[in-house]
């Protein structure tokens, strides 16, 4: 979706603002929301919790501080996969115990957090770009969760890596299913991007899956 | 935002679908275990160690996993090194991508929307905010972590720390270096 998440190459959203020995957390609950949402039941997998985030509302989105987005994300996704009530959120107290209350244990979370994961898949067919290869970003549109950025749509870049068949976000977040696709590391220069007065020292390279790219 | 995250913490208690004590341990896992301090004792054995600094660079991944440092936000791990040519940068333009098991949660700076948008197009500007200067010839790589992959920069062994050992040198390793918003 064409989301103000995806805010690569915006300019006027305020000054960048530092803290010297910055806290993890600036206040308890912040952590608390944190650990709610890993502990979370509606945590099925990570696309479809980063598309939670996105599905708030941009006017309301923009000026949310982090665990603000965590929390109001984490709220609707309870109620929306009919864990909690709204009329539960509303009164701040559980009507009943839940048909599914099997919480994890802090031992079982920790090691789930600590293991090495991975996120490859094994995907019958070759990948069709190979490195060194041009390819460009394609310009689509997606209505739901995508992880093309709209500033590199329609640009040409370089295929600098393959990192094999990845799970696609595209389709996990819709819970549709992991359905992995070749991931490729492709580099597009500032000037590609940013146009002929961009400075010449710059390059931008993401990850994108061989669903968003075309042969240039 | 302390009472309703309260309200809603105690619901989800009530209801049998989280633990209070696995909150705890989630909080002070990140609070306390997990931070820069590990992707630093990384980039002082890649100064300090030749042949280590090969295997981060080939599968930073399976490099790191030597330290114990695995885990979410650490699947896929790529180490991406600072020269005097080239200087590496990362974000995160569509949410927070940030190598949890090396660095920790990312700080508020990393998650705002002025470093968000700025960074993948004017990265020379937003390092200057950060008070680093590059010689305009230096050529600047932007990582955007669009996927599972973490990007973790192994920035220049700063000048006069020949006879310093690998904890010294990894006292030495900042955070933001290790995003490429510091020199050392």
């Amino acid at each position: 979706m064409n989301g103000v998440h995806d805010m690569g190459g915006m300019t006027n959203l305020g000054p960048l603002e530092r803290e010297e020995n910055e806290p993890v957390f600036h206040a308890p609950w912040e952590g608390r929301v944190f650990a709610m949402t890993i502990a979370s039941p509606t945590r099925v997998n990570l696309d479809y919790g980063r598309h939670q985030r996105e599905l708030i509302p941009g006017p309301e989105y923009l000026p949310m501080t982090y665990y603000e987005r965590w929390f109001r994300s984490l709220s609707d996704a309870l109620v929306r996969r009919g864990f909690v009530s709204p009329e539960e959120l509303q009164s701040g107290r559980a009507a009943a115990r839940s048909a599914e209350a099997a919480p994890r244990s802090a031992g079982e979370i920790i090691a789930g957090l600590s293991a090495r994961g991975s996120y490859v898949r094994e995907r019958a067919a070759a990948p069709l770009f190979a490195v060194g290869a041009r390819v460009r970003a394609r310009n689509i549109n997606p209505t739901g969760h995508t992880r093309l950025p709209r500033y590199v749509r329609g640009h040409v870049g370089v295929v600098e890596r393959c990192h094999g068949a990845h799970v696609f976000p595209d389709s996990n977040a819709r819970l549709a299913g992991e359905d992995p696709q070749h991931l490729y590391s492709v580099r597009f220069a500032g000037k590609e991007l940013w146009g002929e007065e961009a400075d010449p020292t710059i390059t931008v390279a993401l990850d994108l899956w061989e669903p968003y790219l075309e042969l240039a | 935002m302390h009472l309703r995250v309260k309200a809603l913490e105690s619901i989800l208690v009530e209801k049998g679908l989280v633990d209070s004590a696995a909150l705890d341990a989630i909080v002070e896992h990140y609070a306390e275990d997990v931070g820069p301090k590990n992707g630093a004792q990384v980039v002082a054995r890649a100064w300090t160690d030749a042949a280590f600094r090969q295997r981060l660079l080939k599968d930073a991944t399976s490099a790191v996993a030597e330290f114990g440092f695995t885990g979410a936000q650490g699947e896929h791990v790529v180490a991406v090194e600072n020269s005097a040519q080239v200087h590496n940068l990362v974000v995160c333009t569509l949410c927070s991508c940030y190598p949890w098991p090396l660095l920790g949660l990312p700080p508020v700076w990393y998650k705002s929307n002025a470093y968000r948008s700025r960074a993948v197009i004017d990265p020379r500007g937003v390092l200057r905010e950060f008070g680093v200067e590059l010689d305009e010839r230096v050529e600047i790589r932007v990582w955007d972590s669009t996927a599972e992959v973490r990007y973790l920069v192994i920035p220049q062994r700063p000048a006069g720390t020949a006879g310093l050992g690998e904890g010294e040198l990894a006292a030495r390793v900042t955070r933001n270096g290790m995003v490429g918003t510091a020199l050392l």
